[in-house]
Formats: C-alpha cells, sequence, structure tokens
C-alpha cells in the first residue's frame, strides 16, 4: 500500500479539517476570511501537485489499495482541474459570504470536502470507490445547497437534490450489485479482462446501464436531467457553480473511467445509446433554455446542453473524442466559473437573479459585464475563445466516425441545431446587460482585489485556450492515452 | 512577415489600441479607425501591384504552426483570385470607416466591431488553411449581427437580427461541417489547403464522399451568399443594417461562400463538382430571375438594392456553375466589381436616409436638384448595376456568359434577358423616381455631400471605372491561377 499516492487527497483533507479547528478559536467576523485562508490553501496544493508531483516516466500508472486507487495521467489532470475550480469557488464563496447567516467555516469546509470527494473520483479505479466518491460528493452537497436555510428556494433545491440525488444512487448502487453479482469483482482492471464473455449477459448489461443513471445524473444528462433547473436556481450561487463545474466533471471523470476502462469491449457496442443520450441533452437544455428569465436557471438549462456536447466525445468513441471532452472541461471550467463570479456579485437579491437585474451593468462594472458577454459568447462557440475550439474538436470527433455509422452524422446536424438555438438566449443574456431599456439601479459595484484577480484569470484561460489550444490539447491527449 | 499579416493585423490592432481610448474622444476614434483600414488599403494596393502576374503559386506566403497534432496552421498568400480580393475588401473597408458618421452613440463599441469585421474578412480572404479560412470567418459574422442588432434601423431590426443570424449561422455550421468531413476524408492530417489540393491530386476521394461534402459545402456557402431560395435574409439585413454593415457584408464578407466554393469545392471535390452544377445553374436562375422580379415590386430603395445585390448572385453562381476557365475568371471579376458597387449603392442609399429618414421610393423625388454628387454617383451606380459598358460589372458579366454559352445555353439565354432587362427596369425606375420629377417641398432642406464625405464615393466609383475599362489588370491575375487551382475539372470541359 502506498498512502504517500494520496497526497492530493490527505492535504485538502488536513485543510478541512484544520479549518474546522481553526473555527472554534475564531471570532464571529474574523471568519469570513478563512475563506481566503482555505483558497490559498488550495492554491498552494495546486501549485505543489503541478510542480512537484510527477509521475515516473516508466510506470504511468500506479495503484494503491489493492488497485482500488490509481494515480495516472488522467486521474492527474482531473485533480488539477478540480482544484482551480475549488480555488475559484472558494474566492466567489467569500464574496458570498456575507448572505450566509451562519455557520460560514462550514461552508468552506463543505466545500473541500467535495473536493476531496472528486479528487478521490478522479482516481477511482473500482466500483466501490467509485460509489463512495459519488456519494461523498453528492452528500455534501446536499447541504451545501440547502445552506442558506432562510430561503424557500434553497430549502426547496436541497430537497429537490436529496430526492433525486438519492434514486439515482440506488440505481447506481443496484447495478453495481449486479455486476459484482455476475462477475464476482469490482475491480476496474480486473473487469475489463472478464468484461468480455458477459456481453451477452442481460442481468450483468443491466448492472452497467444502472451505474450509467447515476452517472447521468451526476453529469446532467437527459434523460437524468430533470433536477438540475431547479437546483441551480435555489442553491446559493457558489455552490451552483461548483456544481455546474465540478460535480459534472467528476461525472465525466468516473464515466471515462467505467466506459473506456473497466468495460471497453461492451463500450463499443454503445455508440446508438450514447448517440441518442447526447443528441437529446443538446435538444432538450438548448430548447428549454430559451424562455429563462432567471440567469442561474438558465444556466441549469445550458449545463443540460454542455453535458450533451461533452458526451458527443465520449460517444465518438476514439482517443480524439476523449481528449476533445477533456479540452472542452477546461474551456467550459473558466466559462462557467466567470459567469457564476458576474452572477455572484451582482444579482445579490435572493429572488432578484433575473436576466432584468443586468441592465446597465456595463456602466456599473464594465468589467463584469465583458466577462459575463465573453462567457456568453465562449459557451455559444464564437471564437476566439475556448467554447469555439472545444465544439471544433467535439464535432471532429464526430465526424471522423461518421462513415462507420451514419447516426454520427445525425448527431452532428443535431448538435449544430443546438449551437444555432442557443445563439438565441446567450445573446438574450448580452442585450440585457447592454441594451435593456431602463436600468433602474446604477450604482458601480465593489470588487475586491481577490475575485478581480479570479475574474480577470477565467478571462485570460478562455482566450488562451482559444488562442493557443496546443499545448492543452496535448496535455488532453496524454492524459486519455491510457484509455481503450 | 508577409504584408498579409500586415494587413490583416492592423485593424485587429487597432480595435485593441480602441479598447484603451476613452469613449469621450470621439474624433479620435474615428481617426484611429480610419487610419487603421487607410493603412490596409495601402498595404493592400502595393501588394496587388507588387503580384507578380502569371507566376504560378502563391505569393507573399507565410506559415506558422498554430496545433500541429491537427496540422493547423496560420497560413497566408495570395493568388490571382484572391489578391483581387482581398484588395476590394481593403477598399471597401477604409470606405465604410468613412461613412460610419453617422453613428452617433456608442461609437467606440461600433468601430470596435467595425475593426474586428474588417480583420476577420481580409484574414478569411487571405488565409490559406482551412480551420483560420472558417475561423476568420466566424470572427466577422458575430460583429454583424450585434451591429445590426443596436445600430440598426427600421422597425423590423429586432426581426431582421434574429433572421440574419439564425441563417448565416446555419449556413457557416452546415459549411464548417463540410470542411471538417473533408479534411477527415482526404486523411492528410493537414488543414492546409495546397497541401490537401496536392494530396487529393494524388489519392482522389472516392465519389460517394465527394457527393456527399460537396452539397454541405455548395448549401452551407451558398446560405451565406444568399443562393436562392435561401435568400429570404438578404434584403431585410441589408434594409436593417448601419451603412457601414451593409457595404462591408454585402460588399465583402458575402463574397466569402463564393471563394470557398471556388478555392475549396471546385478542386477538391472534382466529380462531385461535375454532378452538381448543373442543379447550382437552374438554382442561379431563381436568383437572376425571380429576385430581380421581386425588386421590381419593392417600395423601400434599401430593399430593392437588395435584392438586386441578390440578383447579381446569380451571375457568379452561373460563372461557378460552367467550371471552365472563362466562367470561373468571369465569376471573380463579378465577385470584385460587385463588392465595390454593392459597397458603393449601400452607402449612396445610407446617405440618402441621413438626409431623409426615409427610404421609402414614392415619398422621394427630385432629389438630384439639391444633391448632384451623390445623385449623379446614385445613377452611375445604378448603371453599373445594369450592367453598362466601361464599368467593371459588364467586363465580369459578359465573360460568365461567354463561359456559360456552351456550357448552359438555355440557362443563359434566360440569364441574359432575365436578368438584363428586369435589372434595368427596376435600377432605372428607383432612379426616375428617386432623382427626377417634381421635389416635395419637405426634402428643399437636404444637403449634398462635402468634400471629405465624397471621398469614399469617389474612391469606389473610380474603382469600378478603373476595373471596367481595363478589366486586364485583374484578368490577367486571375487566369492562370484559376488554371492552376481548378487542374483537375477544367481538364474535359
Amino acid at each position: 500500500m502506498n498512502l504517500l499516492l494520496l497526497n492530493h487527497e490527505l492535504l485538502v483533507l488536513a485543510l478541512a479539517l484544520g479549518l474546522l479547528l481553526v473555527d472554534l478559536w475564531l471570532p464571529l467576523p474574523a471568519k469570513r476570511k478563512l475563506g481566503y485562508v482555505a483558497a490559498i490553501g488550495v492554491g498552494l496544493i495546486l501549485l505543489y501537485s503541478l510542480f512537484c508531483v510527477k509521475l515516473p516516466s516508466g510506470q504511468p500508472v500506479q495503484y494503491a489499495f489493492g488497485q482500488m486507487y490509481a494515480l495516472d495521467p488522467l486521474a492527474l489532470f482531473f485533480k488539477r482541474f478540480f482544484l482551480l475550480a475549488a480555488l475559484i469557488v472558494l474566492l466567489m464563496s467569500v464574496e458570498f459570504a456575507d448572505r450566509i447567516t451562519a455557520g460560514i467555516s462550514e461552508f468552506y469546509a463543505l466545500i473541500l470536502i467535495a473536493l476531496l470527494g472528486m479528487l478521490f473520483a478522479s482516481s477511482a479505479n473500482d466500483f466501490a470507490l467509485l460509489f463512495v466518491s459519488m456519494e461523498l460528493i453528492t452528500v455534501t452537497f446536499y447541504v451545501l445547497t440547502s445552506f442558506q436555510r432562510a430561503r424557500v428556494t434553497s430549502l426547496e433545491a436541497g430537497v429537490k437534490y436529496l430526492i433525486i440525488g438519492a434514486l439515482s444512487t440506488a440505481f447506481t448502487v443496484f447495478g453495481i450489485a449486479l455486476v459484482y453479482g455476475i462477475s464476482h469483482t469490482l475491480n476496474f482492471g480486473q473487469l475489463s479482462s472478464v468484461a468480455a464473455q458477459f456481453g451477452g449477459n442481460p442481468i450483468f448489461l443491466f448492472g452497467l446501464v444502472f451505474v450509467l443513471v447515476g452517472l447521468g445524473f451526476k453529469i446532467v444528462a437527459f434523460p437524468f436531467q430533470i433536477w438540475a433547473p431547479d437546483v441551480y436556481q435555489g442553491a446559493p450561487t457558489p455552490v451552483t457553480a461548483f456544481l455546474a463545474i465540478g460535480s459534472k466533471a467528476a461525472g465525466f471523470a468516473l464515466l471515462l473511467r467505467v466506459l473506456f476502462i473497466a468495460v471497453p469491449n461492451i463500450t463499443a457496442h454503445w455508440s446508438n445509446l450514447l448517440i441518442i443520450i447526447s443528441g437529446f441533452s443538446i435538444l432538450y437544455g438548448n430548447l428549454c433554455a430559451i424562455p429563462q428569465r432567471n440567469l442561474k436557471r438558465l444556466l441549469g438549462y445550458s449545463s443540460i446542453a454542455h453535458a450533451g456536447y461533452m458526451l458527443l466525445g465520449v460517444a465518438a468513441l476514439s482517443a480524439d473524442g476523449r481528449s476533445a471532452v477533456l479540452y472542452y472541461l477546461s474551456g467550459y471550467l473558466f466559462t462557467v466559473l466567470a459567469a457564476f463570479t458576474v452572477i455572484c456579485l451582482v444579482l445579490r437579491q435572493a429572488d432578484g437573479e433575473d436576466l432584468s437585474g443586468l441592465a446597465g451593468l456595463h456602466r456599473r462594472a464594465p468589467l463584469l459585464a465583458a466577462a459575463l458577454t465573453l462567457a456568453m459568447a465562449s459557451l455559444a462557440g464564437i471564437p476566439p475563445l475556448a467554447g469555439f475550439f472545444g465544439k471544433f474538436l467535439l464535432l471532429k470527433a464526430v465526424i471522423a466516425q461518421a462513415p462507420l455509422q451514419p447516426g454520427y452524422y445525425c448527431l452532428a446536424f443535431t448538435a449544430l441545431a443546438g449551437v444555432v438555438i442557443s445563439l438565441y438566449y446567450y445573446f438574450g443574456v448580452v442585450r440585457a446587460i447592454y441594451w435593456a431599456d431602463d436600468p433602474t439601479d446604477l450604482s458601480p459595484i465593489l470588487i475586491s482585489k481577490p475575485i478581480r484577480i479570479s475574474i480577470y484569470a477565467c478571462l485570460a484561460g478562455m482566450l488562451y485556450l482559444g488562442l493557443f489550444p496546443s499545448c492543452m490539447l496535448d496535455l488532453a491527449t496524454q492524459a486519455v492515452k491510457l484509455l481503450r | 512577415m508577409s504584408p498579409l499579416t500586415y494587413i490583416i493585423g492592423w485593424p485587429f490592432f487597432a480595435a485593441i489600441l480602441l479598447l484603451l481610448v476613452p469613449r469621450n474622444f470621439r474624433p479620435v476614434l474615428r481617426a484611429v479607425a480610419i487610419l487603421a483600414t487607410f493603412i490596409s488599403a495601402v498595404l493592400a494596393l502595393k501588394m496587388f501591384l507588387q503580384f507578380h502576374t502569371g507566376a504560378l503559386g502563391y505569393q507573399f506566403e507565410q506559415q506558422i504552426p498554430w496545433v500541429t497534432r491537427l496540422g493547423i496552421s496560420y497560413h497566408v498568400g495570395v493568388d490571382g483570385i484572391n489578391v483581387g480580393l482581398i484588395l476590394m475588401g481593403a477598399i471597401v473597408a477604409f470606405a465604410s470607416a468613412c461613412v460610419s458618421w453617422e453613428i452617433k452613440e456608442r461609437d467606440k463599441e461600433f468601430y470596435i466591431l467595425l475593426l474586428v469585421m474588417t480583420g476577420g474578412i481580409l484574414g478569411a480572404f487571405a488565409s490559406l488553411d482551412l480551420f483560420f479560412f472558417y475561423f476568420f470567418h466566424e470572427l466577422a459574422l458575430v460583429p454583424t449581427f450585434i451591429m445590426i442588432g443596436v445600430w440598426g434601423r427600421g422597425e423590423q431590426k429586432n426581426y431582421a437580427t434574429f433572421q440574419i443570424t439564425l441563417y448565416l449561422s446555419i449556413g457557416a455550421l452546415i459549411a464548417l461541417i463540410g470542411l471538417i468531413a473533408l479534411y477527415l476524408q482526404a486523411g492528410a492530417n493537414t488543414f492546409d489547403i495546397p497541401e490537401l489540393a496536392k494530396h487529393i491530386r494524388e489519392h482522389p476521394l472516392a465519389t460517394g464522399a465527394q457527393n456527399f461534402i460537396f452539397p454541405l459545402l455548395l448549401f452551407g456557402f451558398g446560405i451565406l451568399v444568399s443562393l436562392w431560395p435561401f435568400h429570404t435574409w438578404a434584403p431585410l439585413g441589408y434594409a436593417s443594417a448601419p451603412t457601414a454593415t451593409a457595404m462591408l457584408h454585402a460588399g465583402v464578407l458575402k463574397k466569402f461562400g463564393l471563394y470557398g466554393l471556388i478555392r475549396i469545392a471546385l478542386p477538391l471535390l472534382p466529380q462531385a463538382a461535375q454532378h452538381w452544377t448543373p442543379i447550382l445553374a437552374w438554382l442561379c436562375l431563381g436568383n437572376l430571375v425571380y429576385c430581380g422580379w421581386v425588386a421590381m415590386r419593392q417600395k423601400d430603395f434599401n430593399r430593392l438594392i437588395g435584392y438586386s445585390s441578390v440578383a447579381h448572385m446569380g451571375f457568379v453562381f452561373l460563372g461557378i456553375a460552367t467550371l471552365n476557365v472563362i466562367g470561373v475568371t468571369g465569376a471573380v471579376l463579378v465577385m470584385i466589381a460587385h463588392g465595390f458597387l454593392a459597397a458603393l449603392t449601400f452607402g449612396l442609399s445610407g446617405y440618402l436616409y441621413q438626409q431623409t429618414g426615409t427610404l421609402q421610393i414614392d415619398r422621394l423625388g427630385g432629389l438630384l436638384r439639391r444633391l448632384p454628387f451623390i445623385g449623379g454617383a446614385l445613377m452611375m451606380a445604378a448603371f453599373a448595376g445594369c450592367g453598362l459598358p466601361g464599368f467593371a460589372n459588364f467586363a465580369g458579366e459578359i465573360t460568365v456568359f461567354f463561359g456559360a454559352w456552351k456550357v448552359f445555353p438555355v440557362v443563359t439565354v434566360l440569364a441574359c434577358w432575365g436578368a438584363l432587362i428586369i435589372g434595368a427596369v427596376y435600377m432605372l425606375r428607383a432612379i426616375r423616381a428617386l432623382l427626377h420629377g417634381p421635389l416635395p417641398d419637405q426634402w428643399a432642406g437636404v444637403a449634398d455631400a462635402h468634400f471629405w464625405r465624397k471621398v469614399p464615393f469617389i474612391l469606389l466609383l473610380a474603382c469600378l471605372l478603373l476595373f471596367g475599362c481595363f478589366p486586364r489588370l485583374l484578368t490577367d491575375k486571375i487566369v492562370p491561377s484559376v488554371k492552376e487551382n481548378a487542374v483537375v475539372i477544367l481538364l474535359n470541359r
């Protein structure tokens, strides 16, 4: 057993527990600042990960806990991804702290614990760890979602998330039981060598499909998307942001591992299933987003559509497709976090997340207006931002498979229709910022220094990934090399 | 560094510079925009003059690897086909920056978008890489939508913005799928157009794949160029657009689709081209005759010239459909001529709108008395639009007809009669209604353009006349490139 492989997880755990301990001795007004401590801690862990953690070149995968836990390029990619996301979410939480009446330190600590779950998820090489890490994330989010106890919408969101989350957990655990019952193993490595012989076994396949249901819930894909708009709308904004990027990316990390490490032989026959899920997610998310007036709800629907776009890369069943998913996720990280940071700063009233609240933003805070505009443009896939190149890669991966299976052409055209539809509501947001008729509130918005830096970082990330994709594409390609 | 990089780069650089200029420095904003487009135009002219006529291959090339894994590189270069288009684009961009004095509010954003659009257009025409070809076009397209949405005019502004965004995005994305499919089918792992062409010459694509990709490109690009029956966005869109946007889009950006057909679809998918061009020839009649017919019934002058610009695209489609050297050369010539012409007519109609606040033909009249220069220029533009000898359009259209006669005699006859006569009817009727007859009292106060405002119109007219009297300036450059580029298909015609 090699405990040192878990250094990311151990450090984050220590940080979370340390935060809770320090909280006991801190006076109330200082507690808000603990978020900066947490953010600095996460930042240091990220730096440590970037500069000190290297996989030995001869041995790309290292295992711990009897092959339950794997540290490979894919895991490392996702761990850095989650650390960066958590860093920005924590900075956002400090801005949000005045809207949380009690237990702000616990709020920060819970974010760190959700991060811990994501870090484990990125390394899961076993159905048991998959389940545990998923539950760690989901249960933490039940609490985080309903953290604003005084707000009915927040509580409502928490309950909705709890009920549907519990249902999907039941599916997952049932599926795992079926898979184990047939194959007598939970380990992905062992499963991959025996899965081929169960390809015709309906119980085994049912088990896998049930696991997919649970993962579909996490990535917010059709038809498991029903919770997303309500929860996105009701949850505190930093939580929504973390849900939109962290939880979704964790779902994708697990999905990639299950599909392409545990049962690659079976996945090869599932192109139609994946095409259908992807296509319907794109259409459902985009069509339902059109009439939305609440910005967070709109982003909830857009999140469904984006899960569909990313599933394009999974459905392509090729290395190019998988690296495109990772590339798209990285672009999505900066884009979504920029958008939610702006929402967190601008739309302060609990139920005032209506688009009209953005009116006159370009006069109140030009930086925030520009950030939200660029985020919307990137989500819509307009050059030269990250979303454009990401969508290009995904489309390319899908069209590359099309000569083998014409269904991929249908999928490509569905994605195209989705992009065109999405232009409408993304530009609706931009229009609400710049061309609303009667801005009522023209008071300038104070932007603290840390949040300013994080917005600049998000903008730089969006532009860098759009203008110089080479570096990230290499990283993504390296990361998916071990998937089959 | 290739001069092309400077030609593309100046507008982008100026756009970034404008971000730093405070918004109340209005003369500075305008000066920077005009200066940047002027520099681009001068550099484009210099490149045009230095262009080695008759030499094979691309000139002024520059290549910088961008994503080596996918074979994408920033690769610019010109041959006879795009050297004239870039010159035309840069001059029109300068003219449209000049006429933008009409923009009174949010002018900082307007000029930034105008410069981004200019850079994108010139980049799209200069790119020899499929990815950047598309990338630059998208970059130019988005500002178009925003400009129409924000600074547009008329009651139907929002509807027009919505319509043009929807149509052009769908067109661009269909073309994108076609381009990606082409890249993947070629299997050369490169987006570089010359390399792709070389690879495909050695290993032609299977006919099935060609027949699938060609319609994607044809209709994707066709929507962008307002090919009948996908033209409905154009007249309303141009009628609602601010003057500069209409000039740049109708004049230059729209030619992107045609350029894509000539540069990519014909040489890389030759068998499919032969299969699909007869259909294109009949569709182009829809542009020439049907849209001309519709133009006759228009009550709004801007809509009329919008329809006339759709109609003129029919000549280019016919030229492309011939698949022979004469026809394709004529098509390129019409593209350049129509660029100047569309910019001129939209610029003049924009001036009229500024002065009168309406372009309803029946409400105007007798304006030539008050506007000797603008009226005179408008008359010349109308003559050029009818295809009068002496203007560049005549040279292009007659070349197209010469090329098309052998291949599609019926279509050519219909096109000649339909397009030229109908064109003359609606143009001359509009001129009579606008410029002649009694002058209504309410327009007694309109003023003619002073010297500086005349500059862009004089420049565009001069170009029309220059290339009309000396079309060899262009054809000598175009012909060898067309022969070289499309060598595969032209052998059997």
